[in-house]
This record gives C-alpha cells, sequence and structure tokens, in this order.
C-alpha cells in the first residue's frame, strides 16, 4: 500500500541520490554545485516529512541560501582545470570501488544488527513532545536552559570573525577611501572650473 | 526545562569566565578606537586582566554546578584554571619584547589569547559533552588564528593551515565519539552518563562512542599517534605563539581527559586504562628517539612536549586518586618548565634574527653565561634529576603506576626518560664544549624576569613549592573520586 508521505519518500530519496550522483560526475564545476543544491533542497523535503520543519528551513537558508551560494562565487573565481584534476580518475577507479565496496558491506552489517535500546527514547533529558512544534520547542530552552551553550557558541563565531579579519585586512597606504565629511563639505567652485571653448580650437 | 539561573548572585561559579568574556570584548573595542602603536598597552591589560581572574579563582572559589549541569567549580576546575591563567598570562609577556619581529604587534593578538583562556577556562569547568565541545572549538579556533599570524611568513602560514585541517579532522572524531555516547547513554551530562552505564551492561556502542572522544582529546594533548601536527606547527608558528601552545592548551585538554574519564567512564575504567596506557607508552617511546635527529630547537621541544604528555599520562593510566594528583602536579611543573625554556629561546637573538638551530648555540656558556645556565637547569629538570622540579613530577606520576601495578608501563617510561636524556645532554654540551660562533643580541629585561622566577621555581620546587603544589593537588583530585 503505497501512501502518501511514503510516496514522497522516495521522490525526494532517489531525487537527493541521483544528484548527489550527479555532483561528482558532472563536467562543469558549476553544475556540480547546482547539483548540490538540489541535493539539500530534497534534503530538507526529508527533514519534513520526518517532522522536523526547523531543520528543514534552516536547511534551505543556511545551506542553500549561504553555503552553495558562496561556493559558486568560489568556483566561478577560482579557475581550476578540473580536466587536469580528473585526468588520474580511472587509474583510480579499481582501487576506489574496492574500498566503497568494503565500506557499503561493512554498513550493511552493522545496519543488519543495529537495535536502538527502547528505554533510550524514554530515558533522554528532555522527552520529545509531539504535541509541540519544534520551532517553539527551541524557542523555550535556547534562551534559558542553553544560555550557557548559546553564549559559547557566540563566543566561538566573534573568534572567526576576528580571525577573518586578522588574516585577510591589509591597509594599504595609497588606498583611496570615502571621506563623508570632506565629500559635503565641497563647494560648487571648488570642484568645477567653467572655461568658455572657442569653436574650431582645443583647449 | 527552565534556567536555573535566578540571580546574578546565582552565576557566582561562574564570574571567572564572565570576567575573562567581558574583558575581552572591551579590549577589542579599546583596541579598535586606538593607534595601533598601542597594542603592547592592550597585551599589559590583558596580562592584568588575566591576574584580576587568577585572584577570584584562588581567593573567591564559589563552588558548584550551574547551567542546567553544563558548567562545573570544583577544586580540580580551581586547580587547573590556575594553571591554564597562569601559561596564558606568562605567554603574553613573553611576547612583549620581540612583539614587531613576530608580527604580532597587533591589539586582536591579546585579544584572541584571552578568548583561547575563555575557551580552555570552559573545557576546565565543562561538565556536559556539548559544553566541552563548544570550549574545545572556541580555544582551538583562536589557535588557528594565532599560528598562522604572521601572515606574511609561508611557514606561519602552512603552519595554521595544517593545525586547523587536521584541528577540524579531530574535532569531527569528537563530536562523533559525543553523538554515540549520548545515543547509547540517553544522556549528555558527564555525571549522568556515569549512571547509564552503571545501570546496563556496558555496550560495544559506548565503547566505540569513547575511542573516538579519547581520540579527539588525544589530537589536542598530541599523544602519539595523534601527534603528527606538532612539531611543524611548533616550528612554524610564531615562537611567543609557540610558547603558549606548548604550555596553556595542553593542560586545559589534559583536564578534560581527566575529568571525562574518570567522571563519565568510572565503571568501565579497564576499557579507557588500555588506551591511556597505549597513549602513554607510544608517546613517551616516540619522542625520545624522534627528537635525537632534531636539528631545529622548535622541533626538539615540540618533541620534548610529546614525550611530557607521555609521562603525565603515566599518572592516569593508574586510573586513582594518587595518579590524578601527579597528573595535576606534572602539569603544574610542566607549564612553569615549558614557560621558562621559551623564555630563553626567545632570549636568543643576533643581530640577524632568531636563534633557532641547535648548533647554533655553540658557547653560549662564554657569551651569555646566565642565558645558558638557565639553559642547562631546565635541560635536567626536563630529564628529571633531582633535586629539580623535573624529578618530583615523575616521581609522583611513576609512584601511581607502581601502586596500580603497572609495572611494566613504569619501567618502559623510566627507559624514555633514560633515552631523552641524551638528546636534553647534547644542548647542554654544544653550549658549555664547543666553540663560540655568533655575537648574541641584549636580553630584554622581561625575558630575564621570566627566566629568574622559573629557574628559582625549578631549582627549590623541593624546599619552597613543592608542599603547598602537592597539597593542591590532593585536594583538586580528591573533588574528582
Amino acid at each position: 500500500m503505497m501512501t502518501l508521505p511514503l510516496f514522497f519518500f522516495y521522490l525526494f530519496s532517489i531525487i537527493a541520490v541521483a544528484s548527489a550522483l550527479m555532483v561528482i560526475v558532472a563536467r562543469n564545476p558549476v553544475h556540480s554545485v547546482l547539483y548540490l543544491i538540489v541535493v539539500f533542497v530534497n534534503s530538507a523535503g526529508l527533514f519534513m516529512l520526518a517532522g522536523a520543519e526547523f531543520l528543514a528551513l534552516i536547511l534551505i537558508v543556511v545551506y542553500v541560501g549561504a553555503v552553495a551560494v558562496l561556493f559558486l562565487f568560489v568556483v566561478m573565481m577560482l579557475e581550476v582545470d578540473f580536466g587536469q584534476m580528473r585526468r588520474g580518475i580511472l587509474q583510480y577507479m579499481p582501487i576506489g570501488v574496492v574500498i566503497g565496496a568494503i565500506l557499503l558491506l561493512e554498513l550493511l552489517l552493522v545496519a543488519g544488527s543495529f537495535v536502538i535500546t527502547p528505554e533510550v527514547m524514554s530515558s533522554s533529558v528532555i522527552p520529545i513532545d509531539n504535541t509541540m512544534e519544534n520551532t517553539r520547542a527551541i524557542g523555550l530552552v535556547l534562551y534559558t536552559r542553553y544560555v550557557y551553550l548559546f553564549q559559547a557558541a557566540g563566543a566561538v563565531l566573534l573568534v572567526a570573525m576576528i580571525g577573518a579579519i586578522v588574516l585577510t585586512l591589509r591597509h594599504k597606504p595609497n588606498i583611496k577611501r570615502q571621506d563623508v565629511v570632506r565629500q559635503t563639505s565641497r563647494k560648487r567652485h571648488e570642484a568645477v572650473e567653467i572655461k568658455s571653448v572657442k569653436s574650431g580650437e582645443g583647449l | 526545562m527552565n534556567s536555573d539561573i535566578t540571580s546574578f548572585a546565582s552565576l557566582a561559579p561562574a564570574f571567572p569566565e564572565m570576567l575573562v568574556a567581558a574583558g575581552a570584548i572591551v579590549l577589542l573595542l579599546f583596541g579598535i578606537f586606538t593607534k595601533k602603536e598601542r597594542a603592547n598597552g592592550v597585551a599589559m591589560a590583558a596580562v592584568v586582566l588575566l591576574v584580576a581572574t587568577a585572584g577570584i579563582v584562588i581567593f573567591h572559589p564559589a563552588q558548584g554546578v550551574i547551567f542546567n549541569g553544563g558548567f562545573i567549580a570544583d577544586e580540580f576546575a580551581r586547580f587547573m584554571k590556575v594553571l591554564v591563567i597562569g601559561g596564558a598570562a606568562f605567554a603574553l609577556i613573553l611576547s612583549l619584547p620581540s612583539s614587531r619581529q613576530h608580527q604580532l604587534d597587533k591589539f586582536e593578538y591579546s585579544v584572541l589569547v584571552l578568548l583561547a583562556t575563555l575557551g580552555m577556562m570552559m573545557m576546565v569547568s565543562a561538565n556536559d559533552l556539548m559544553s566541552l565541545y563548544l570550549g574545545l572549538e572556541l580555544q582551538s579556533l583562536a589557535a588557528y588564528v594565532l599560528a598562522a599570524m604572521k601572515r606574511d611568513s609561508a611557514r606561519a602560514t602552512e603552519a595554521g593551515l595544517k593545525y586547523f585541517v587536521l584541528g577540524a579532522l579531530s574535532s569531527g572524531m569528537l563530536l562523533y565519539g559525543a553523538s554515540l555516547i549520548y545515543g547509547f547513554t540517553g544522556h549528555t551530562q558527564l555525571d549522568l552518563i556515569v549512571d547509564q552505564i552503571v545501570m546496563g551492561e556496558r555496550s560495544i556502542g559506548l565503547i566505540f562512542g569513547m575511542v573516538f572522544l579519547l581520540a579527539g582529546i588525544a589530537f589536542k594533548i598530541s599523544a602519539v599517534p595523534f601527534h603528527m601536527w606538532t612539531p611543524d606547527v611548533y616550528e612554524g608558528a610564531p615562537t611567543p605563539v609557540t610558547a603558549f601552545l606548548a604550555s596553556a592548551p595542553k593542560v586545559a585538554a589534559m583536564a578534560l581527559l581527566v575529568r571525562v574519564v574518570t567522571v563519565s567512564f568510572a565503571p568501565i575504567t579497564s576499557d579507557w586504562q588500555q588506551i591511556v596506557i597505549f597513549l602513554s607508552i607510544a608517546s613517551m617511546v616516540l619522542a625520545a628517539f624522534a627528537a635525537i635527529g632534531q636539528k631545529s630547537l622548535k622541533r626538539l621541544v615540540a618533541y620534548s612536549s610529546i614525550g611530557h604528555v607521555g609521562f603525565a599520562l603515566v599518572g592516569l593510566s593508574s586510573g586513582t586518586a594518587v595518579g590524578v594528583e601527579g597528573v595535576a602536579i606534572y602539569m603544574a611543573i610542566y607549564v612553569t618548565m615549558t614557560i621558562g625554556l621559551f623564555a630563553c629561546i626567545l632570549a636568543l637573538r643576533t643581530q640577524n634574527g632568531a636563534v633557532e638551530d641547535i648548533a647554533e648555540l655553540a658557547g653560549l656558556a662564554q657569551r651569555r653565561p646566565f642565558v645558558a645556565a638557565m639553559i642547562a637547569v631546565l635541560m635536567f629538570s626536563l630529564i628529571g634529576l633531582p633535586p629539580l622540579a623535573g624529578f618530583f613530577a615523575k616521581w609522583h606520576v611513576f609512584l601511581a603506576a607502581i601502586e596500580a601495578r603497572l609495572f611494566v608501563l613504569a619501567v618502559i617510561g623510566v627507559l624514555a626518560s633514560a633515552i631523552s636524556a641524551f638528546y636534553y645532554l647534547r644542548i647542554v654540551k654544544t653550549m658549555y664544549f664547543d666553540e663560540p660562533v655568533l655575537e648574541y643580541a641584549a636580553v630584554p629585561r622581561e625575558l630575564t624576569a621570566v627566566m629568574g622566577v622559573t629557574g628559582f621555581l625549578v631549582i627549590t620546587y623541593f624546599v619552597t613549592v613543592g608542599g603547598p603544589l602537592a597539597a593542591a593537588a590532593r585536594v583538586a583530585s580528591g573533588s574528582l573520586f
């Protein structure tokens, strides 16, 4: 019996896996990034099906909105010769296939024997409350119970910002900067000089 | 579900952290609005701030668990915080005289050191896998930037990038381990994880999680086989930054390791004991042999620090209160020796720049007798010769190992110590018995003062600080058991 959620689950999964494959086989790196966006959007759909609507929207806002666009900029700005990088791919194919097969086998072995302890769900610190949407649930604990972690994450981001500025910003001595006071206090007679030019002659 | 912070006074256990955080932000603002030449003034202010924080930790300790179990202030955290703050403050003082040459004359340097110190204090006080990770990440991120701060030097940039890539990998392993532990116990709080382990029999998934978690922390303390980044980063980073990286972060990561294994994994001691014993033996032996062939002074110090982490882990592998006491004493003495050693290294300058090759130390005893004597004292202490401090550090950890009947570990440790004596003594031989080749520049006053203080502590350890330090370490380890 094919229910509607199940149908969408398979739809999103198939598109996600297929585009993930296209990310690594596409010839044009810009196409790879676009396929990556398709993967993100379909994963967001999967999250939505699982009832994690906050995570789904954050995935679209952060990964599609910021990360993927950043990727696009980097790919377009760096002139990387992907043809050159791809040259050895056939040479390394057999060993890659062997390692991939071993990993797949191990994953199947683990997944086949994997059991989640039934008590774990009930013994969780914050029991899952199905009556509340999860944006509200996060909002209730983020600034109260987890205020310490929230502030600590803020400190980590501050370090990232300082680091980016320290490592990249250079004050060049002869650079032209905007000086608003000078701009607005400039008079017409200082900036423009009217010359009468006779016709047929240059200046 | 609500917060347990009801008033400002209930935040008391976290006052030192709040002071450092607020101070870092104020200094950041101050630095932006003042002249570039004032960077050393910002560094001095940061040192004063750290001293004030240490004062609060020592004289007004408020103990307790706050932030719904995320943060703990106990005697162990207090001991380790004093070490961390002391290491950071001395590393800042070491950077003052030569900040121009190392391109560290920016106010961001002091602010990043303060934020890294904040991260280390959070690591020491972490009582939850989430606060543990955030503290670790705050410290590491600041350290990556510090290592690459001399951005016109290809070696410093390489060091920063290498540190960042390998550090990110280790953070990933740590997070994976933490997620497995949470998945198999249902808790992230360290003292609640332990109850779950007692209730059920140990599951293979939990052991997996613990192994990944320990691997992530072993990277931060640079224990073998997670040590590969250490020599390159220590060599490439500006020397004052290396002094910082080699002292305070190691103490914080070691404190984190001790707390995690003794609080959360007490019921499965035999499992983590094997891992710690392996890390310990591998670190001691590899460092003893790999350091022999080194020509650069900073690489030698890197291998030496790997070896010392191995010795400190000897104490932890006993899994007893005596062992943790030994680790605490070892880290205190290690920080003192490291700061003193880097003061000596920074003092060795010629007109053309820093002296970084061991061969260039030839005849130092004739040109700069005080610096040479200090290096010699520190080398003898690093070997572990009585009556210097290094001997008592090793004495405490080996005693704990023997009490726990880990005879093989103790014998290997003593042998590794004997082998490592070769490369320490080679430096002494070069300084005292070779002909001088270089003319050294004058030694700045700050460095002479730091050398004097650490030298005094190392030489007179047994009669001055030894007793109080051991007593404090006993109280600290007592709060974990």
